[in-house]
C-alpha cells in the first residue's frame, strides 16, 4: 500500500505540509480562505524540530492499528488499509490520542473531535496534500 | 553613526489580506529578514540585510510577497550613478577591495544577442528532428590529421584520449567549496544520466563522489588542492585551470571558515584555513612551462585522458591559445568575462577580460589560420544562457559549451549575487548544514537533466531548420550566422557577415 | 462450529472480529439482556448532554450483525452456562447450544448500602436505559446530587450542566478522579470543573437519604430533585462462578482469555488482567482493553492461537474541554512539571517510564504509552527530549526509520 513516508535528511522543518494538510482539510476554497479571521485549521501532519535533524509525522496506517480498536464511538474504520475517521461519529474523547505509538492523532478542540491524516483520499487525486506541497520532496508518497 | 547608513537594496512589499503567518518565510530566510511579530500577530520584515534571492517568495503558500528594488534613490546622476555612490560609501565605510560573486551584471554588448541565425527554404530543405535522425553527439579531443593504409589494407592513425558527450554541453568548473556537497552531486548524477561531463573545480574530488568517475573531469589549478594520483585516475579528463573568465589574473581564497570537516579532507588542508588559490601557477611562465604540466599529468594518468587546458578569454587570448594548442593539451576551455564566480573582486569581474563570443572567433580563426585546429577542440563558456546561444557558438567554432550559472539557475538559483556570503539561501552556494539541506540531489539532478534535455531538443530543431543534422557540420559554419547592428570592425573579427548580405 | 457470545458491547464486538479473522462460516450468537443494537457505553453522557445522536450513539454501522453473520438474541438475560451440556439457559428457559463461549458479561454499577436509600427514587449511570430515564426525568432548575467524583459521576456531571440543572458531587474520598489522577492534578481538575458551576463536597458521605435531602456525615444537609448513585462498579462474574468457573475479584482467565472452564473464554471489564505497568492482576476496565481482549479471545475460540499481553491501565477522558489522559503504574521516580493550566507527571522505575498523567496537553499522549507497553530502555532514549514532550525524535535514527519510514536495517 502507498504510504507517506519522510526522508528526514531532506526535512527543512519549513512547516509547509503542515499548512498545506490543514488547508486542504479545512473544507475551504483556498489556503487563505482556510486561514482567514485568525482561523486556525487543524494539521494532520506534524514536524519534529532537532538540532540537526527534523522530519514530519503522520499516521503510518499501522499494523497494529490501536486506534481503531480502542475507538469507543465507532468513529475510526479502516477502508482499504486506510484508517479514515468519520467525523460524524467522533466525540473527541482521546483514546486514540492515548494509544496512537506515534502521536499521529491530533485533536480538533474547536469541533470537539480528533483529525488524523486519511492519505487525502477526500481532496487530492493522487497525491496527498502535504506531499504535493513540500517544497523538498522531503516527503513521498510510495510503496516500500 | 548616519553617514555610513546603507539604504537597503529592496524592499519586501507583503500582502497582509494574504499572508496566513505560517513563518515559513521567517524559517527560510538565512538573512534574517523576516520575523513573526507576536505583539502585533503579525509578519514584519527587516529590509536591510534581503539579498532578492526570491526565496521566501518562492515558498510562501499564498504567494503574499514580493521583493522590489527600494524606491529611495540617491539624486539621480548620470555619471555618478546609485551604484556608483553606493560602493563608495562602502568603501569610505571598510576600507576595503570591494566583493562580488557570480557574473557581472553591467551593461556590456551581449554578442549572441547580435547575431542571427539561418533557415533553409526551397532549397536545401530543413529537417525534422522528430522525424529523421539528428546527431548531438560530439568528441572532444586532438583530431587525426592523417590516415595511412598498410599493405593490408588497414587504417592506421594516431589514437589520442578523447571525451565523447551525448549532448554538445557540459557543466563547467565549480569547487566542492564554492558550492555545496549536494550540488556537486546533483551536477554528478546529472552528468552521468546526460552522458556528458562536469568539472570539480580547483576543490577536488569528495570521496562519495569518485563512483562518478567517469563523467567526471578533475581541474588542477593553481592551488593544487586535493590533487593526488587517486584523483587525477578517477575523472576521465584532467582540466588545467590557467584563468577564470571572471576574475582573470586573480587567484581564489576560500575562507577558513568555510573549511570544514568534508572540505578540508577533500581539499587535503586543515580544517579552519584560508584555501588561497594563487593568480599564477608558480611553475608555469611559459608555454613551455605549461606543456611540461600537460605531460606530467598524461604521464601520472598512463596517457590515458585528455587534457584540458582552461584560460580566461583576454586581450590576446588568440595568441595564447595558439601556444596552448602546441602545449600537447587536447582541449582548450576559454571562459568569457561574463561568467560567473563565487567570489571576486567587484572590479577585476567588472572590468577585466573579453567578451567570450569575440575571443572564440578570433581563437577558432587563428587555430585554423595555423592549421593546427585540428590538433585541439574548443569549449566555450562565460555565460551560455540558452540553446542558441550553443549553436551561435558551435557555429563560430565551438566543439562544446560550458555552462555553470544556466545550470545552477536550474537547480535554484535566482541569482541573488551573495554567493560569497556563505548564507545562500538555495543550499547551493554554502557550506551551512541547514541550508545544505535544502537542495535535495534527487530534485536538483531531475533538473539539471530537464534543461539540458530540453537545450538539446532546442538545438536539433535550430540544425534541423538550417538543413543540418549533426552538431559536428554545424561546428565553424559561420555562412549559418549574421551580425545585426554590429560594425564592420565587429563582424570582421567575428568572421560573419551582416544580416541581408 | 457454535460459538456464543454473552454480552454485546466492545469485548463482545471484539470477539467477533477475532473469530472473523480465521473462521468466516461458523455460527455467531450474540445473547445480551439490553435490547439495543450494540451500542458504545461510553458514549451514553455524550448522548445525555446531548452532542450524540440516537443514531450516533451506536458502535457499530447499522448492517454489523448482517455483515459479520451474526445471530442476535437481545432483550433476554442468560441465568445460566450448563457446562455439562455445553448451552447456555436463558431467562425463559431456552437453551442455546455452544461449541465455544464467550461470556464479555461487563460490569454492573455499585450502589453501597446507604441508610434510606430503599425508599428513595435513584438512577445508576451505566447503560442507554439509565441515561433514557435520567433524560426522562430531567427538569429545569432541577437540583442533582451525584454520590462519587470518579468517571462516571463526573461524566454524569459534565452531561447534566449542559441542561439547566444545580449540580453536587460528593465524595468518600478528598479529591476527584482518585482512580486516574495524583492529589495536584485532582485539585487542578477540581478548581476547573467548579468553574463551570459544579459543586464538590468531599471527604464525607451520605449517612441518611429522605425523599429529596442526603444527611451527611460532616453534618451538612445537601437537599436534591434527582439523585444519581455512581460510586464505581463491580463486575458481573456470577455465570461463570456459578458454572464453577475460577472467579476472585473478576473473572480468571489465561493469556488467550481462556477461563478455568473447557470452551469458555471470557473478557472485559468482568475480567482480571495483568497490568504490565504494575506486574500485578486489576480489573482493566476500558474499552480498548476490552475489545482488545475479545480480538485475543475470538481468534483461539477460532482455533488460532493468540495471547493478550502488554495490558496497561490507561485512559483518556475530558471534562467540559480540559483532557486527561493517564496511563501505567505511578509507582516509582517521579518527574513532574506543571503550569498554570497543564500538568505532567511522568513516572520511572527500572529505568523505564512506567505510568504518566497528563493534564491539559495530551498531544501525543501515546508515544509515552507505547513506550510503556514496548518496556523500552531509557538508555535507547533521548531522557531530556522525553520529559520535554512526547516526541519520536527521542527515539535513535535507527528506530526511527524503522517506526517512521517501514526501513529495518
Amino acid at each position: 500500500m502507498k504510504k507517506v513516508y519522510v526522508n528526514e535528511d531532506w526535512c527543512l522543518a519549513c512547516h509547509l505540509c503542515e499548512y498545506y494538510c490543514a488547508a486542504a482539510n479545512s473544507g475551504a476554497a483556498n489556503m487563505v480562505a482556510a486561514f482567514r479571521n485568525g482561523k486556525k485549521p487543524v494539521s494532520r501532519i506534524q514536524v519534529e524540530e532537532g538540532d540537526k535533524v527534523n522530519f514530519a509525522v503522520q499516521c503510518r496506517h499501522c499494523d497494529g492499528k490501536p486506534c481503531v480498536r480502542g475507538c469507543i464511538a465507532g468513529a475510526l474504520s479502516i477502508v482499504d488499509g486506510v484508517v479514515c475517521c468519520d467525523e460524524n461519529k467522533c466525540v473527541g474523547c482521546g483514546t486514540c490520542v492515548l494509544s496512537c505509538p506515534f502521536g499521529c492523532v491530533v485533536f480538533d478542540e474547536a469541533n470537539h473531535r480528533i483529525q488524523k491524516c486519511d492519505l487525502c483520499l477526500k481532496n487530492h487525486d493522487g497525491e496527498p496534500a502535504c506531499v504535493q506541497g513540500c517544497p523538498n520532496k522531503a516527503i513521498v508518497f510510495e510503496e516500500r | 553613526m548616519p553617514v555610513n547608513y546603507m539604504n537597503p537594496l529592496f524592499e519586501v512589499v507583503r500582502d497582509h489580506d494574504k499572508c496566513i503567518k505560517c513563518r515559513v518565510c521567517e524559517r527560510q530566510c538565512a538573512n534574517e529578514v523576516h520575523k513573526y511579530d507576536a505583539e502585533l500577530d503579525r509578519m514584519v520584515s527587516d529590509e536591510m540585510t534581503c539579498v532578492d534571492c526570491q526565496r521566501c517568495v518562492c515558498l510562501c503558500p499564498v504567494n503574499a510577497l514580493k521583493i522590489r528594488p527600494n524606491e529611495n534613490r540617491f539624486r539621480d546622476n548620470a555619471n555618478w550613478n546609485q551604484q556608483i555612490m553606493t560602493e563608495i560609501y562602502k568603501q569610505a565605510d571598510s576600507g576595503g577591495v570591494l566583493l562580488s560573486a557570480m557574473g557581472t551584471p553591467k551593461e556590456y554588448p551581449v554578442y549572441w544577442d547580435k547575431i542571427l541565425l539561418n533557415a533553409s527554404q526551397v532549397t536545401n530543405p530543413p529537417i525534422d528532428p522528430l522525424r529523421e535522425p539528428m546527431e548531438t553527439k560530439t568528441f572532444l579531443g586532438k583530431k587525426s590529421q592523417a590516415i595511412s593504409y598498410d599493405e593490408n589494407g588497414k587504417a592506421h592513425y594516431e589514437k589520442t584520449p578523447y571525451l565523447e558527450l551525448d549532448v554538445p554541453i557540459m557543466f563547467s568548473a565549480m569547487s566542492f567549496g564554492s558550492i555545496s556537497k549536494n550540488a556537486h552531486e546533483s551536477l554528478a548524477r546529472a552528468a552521468t544520466e546526460l552522458g556528458t561531463y562536469y568539472n570539480t573545480g580547483e576543490g577536488g574530488l569528495h570521496e562519495d563522489f569518485y563512483k562518478y568517475g567517469k563523467n567526471t573531469i578533475c581541474q588542477v589549478a593553481s592551488g593544487r588542492f586535493g590533487v593526488f594520483k587517486g584523483y587525477l585516475d578517477a575523472g576521465a579528463a584532467i582540466e588545467i585551470k590557467m584563468g577564470q573568465g571572471a576574475k582573470p589574473g586573480i587567484g581564489g581564497h576560500l575562507p577558513g571558515m568555510k573549511i570544514n570537516d568534508e572540505i578540508s579532507k577533500t581539499r587535503m588542508i586543515p580544517k579552519g584555513t584560508d584555501a588561497i588559490s594563487p593568480a599564477p601557477h608558480h611553475d608555469i611562465y611559459s608555454i613551455e612551462d605549461l606543456r611540461q604540466l600537460v605531460f606530467s599529468l598524461k604521464e601520472a594518468t598512463n596517457w590515458e585522458k585528455p587534457v584540458i587546458v582552461k584560460i580566461a578569454a583576454v586581450h590576446n587570448v588568440a595568441a595564447i591559445a595558439s601556444g596552448v594548442a602546441r602545449s600537447g593539451a587536447d582541449i582548450i576551455a576559454i571562459d568569457g568575462f561574463r561568467g560567473g564566480t563565487g567570489a571576486a573582486p567587484t572590479r577585476i569581474r567588472d572590468n577585466v577580460g573579453i567578451p567570450i563570443e569575440l575571443a572564440l572567433a578570433s581563437v577558432d580563426s587563428r587555430l585554423r589560420d595555423e592549421g593546427i585546429r585540428n590538433d585541439v577542440s574548443i569549449v566555450v563558456g562565460g555565460s551560455i544562457r540558452s540553446a542558441a546561444d550553443v549553436v551561435k557558438a558551435v557555429a563560430l567554432g565551438a566543439d562544446a559549451c560550458y555552462i555553470a550559472t544556466a545550470a545552477l539557475l536550474s537547480m535554484g538559483c535566482h541569482l541573488c549575487r551573495s554567493c560569497n556570503t556563505g548564507k545562500c539561501n538555495w543550499g547551493i552556494a554554502t557550506q551551512r548544514a541547514d541550508l545544505v539541506k535544502r537542495l535535495n540531489p534527487e530534485v536538483a539532478s531531475k533538473r539539471l537533466v530537464n534543461l539540458v534535455t530540453a537545450w538539446n531538443h532546442e538545438i536539433k530543431e535550430m540544425m534541423g531548420g538550417m538543413g543540418i543534422n549533426s552538431i559536428e557540420a554545424l561546428r565553424g559554419n559561420r555562412l549559418m550566422l549574421r551580425g545585426v547592428g554590429l560594425n564592420p570592425k565587429e563582424l570582421e573579427i567575428l568572421g560573419i557577415q551582416h544580416a541581408g548580405e | 462450529m457454535r460459538y456464543v457470545i454473552i454480552g454485546n458491547s466492545a469485548a463482545a464486538i471484539g470477539t467477533v472480529s477475532g473469530i472473523r479473522e480465521i473462521d468466516s462460516a461458523g455460527e455467531i450468537t450474540i445473547i445480551s439482556d439490553e435490547k439495543y443494537h450494540t451500542y458504545s457505553r461510553p458514549l451514553i453522557s455524550y448522548w445525555l448532554e446531548g452532542r450524540v445522536s440516537d443514531k450516533n450513539i451506536y458502535y457499530r454501522p447499522d448492517d454489523y450483525y448482517e455483515k459479520n453473520g451474526v445471530k442476535t438474541v437481545l432483550g433476554k438475560k442468560v441465568t445460566k452456562i450448563d457446562t455439562a451440556n455445553k448451552s447456555v439457559v436463558l431467562e425463559d428457559g431456552l437453551s442455546v447450544p455452544y461449541d465455544k463461549l464467550m461470556v464479555a458479561t461487563g460490569s454492573k454499577p455499585f450502589v453501597p448500602p446507604m441508610n434510606g436509600l430503599d425508599k428513595v427514587h435513584y438512577h445508576t449511570f451505566m447503560s442507554y436505559d439509565s441515561a433514557k430515564a435520567i433524560r426522562s426525568e430531567l427538569k429545569d432548575g432541577m437540583k442533582v446530587l451525584i454520590i462519587g467524583a470518579g468517571l462516571i459521576g463526573l461524566k454524569a456531571a459534565e452531561a447534566l450542566s449542559e441542561h439547566n440543572v444545580d449540580i453536587t458531587v460528593i465524595d468518600m474520598a478528598d479529591r476527584v478522579l482518585p482512580s486516574i489522577l495524583d492529589a495536584r492534578a485532582a485539585q487542578k481538575m477540581q478548581r476547573h470543573i467548579e468553574a463551570h458551576g459544579v459543586k464538590f463536597i468531599l471527604g464525607t458521605s451520605a449517612e441518611e437519604l429522605t425523599e429529596h435531602s442526603a444527611k451527611l456525615k460532616n453534618g451538612s444537609t445537601v437537599e436534591f430533585d434527582m439523585l444519581i448513585v455512581a460510586v464505581g462498579v463491580r463486575p458481573n462474574t456470577e455465570l461463570v462462578a456459578d458454572a464453577g468457573g475460577k472467579v476472585e475479584r473478576g473473572i480468571i482467565t489465561d493469556q488467550t482469555q481462556k477461563t478455568s472452564l473447557d470452551d469458555i473464554y471470557s473478557a472485559g471489564d468482568c475480567t482480571v488482567s495483568h497490568d504490565e505497568s504494575s506486574d500485578s492482576e486489576k480489573i482493566l476496565a476500558l474499552l480498548p482493553n476490552a475489545y482488545m481482549q475479545g480480538e485475543v479471545a475470538g481468534r483461539n475460540m477460532a482455533g488460532r492461537e493468540s495471547y493478550y499481553l502488554n495490558a496497561i491501565p490507561m485512559n483518556a477522558i475530558g471534562f467540559w474541554g480540559v483532557h486527561i489522559i493517564s496511563a501505567g503504574s505511578y509507582d516509582g521516580e517521579e518527574f513532574v512539571e506543571e503550569t498554570e493550566s497543564t500538568y505532567k507527571k511522568l513516572v520511572f522505575r527500572d529505568n523505564r517510564l512506567v505510568g504518566y498523567i497528563l493534564l491539559g496537553n495530551v498531544a501525543r499522549a501515546g508515544i509515552y504509552t507505547s513506550m510503556i507497553k514496548e518496556k523500552i530502555d531509557l538508555n535507547e532514549v533521548d531522557v531530556d527530549l522525553l520529559k520535554q514532550k512526547p516526541q519520536m525524535m527521542m527515539f535513535g535514527k535507527a528506530r526511527r526509520e524503522e517506526k517512521l519510514g517501514g526501513i529495518v536495517r
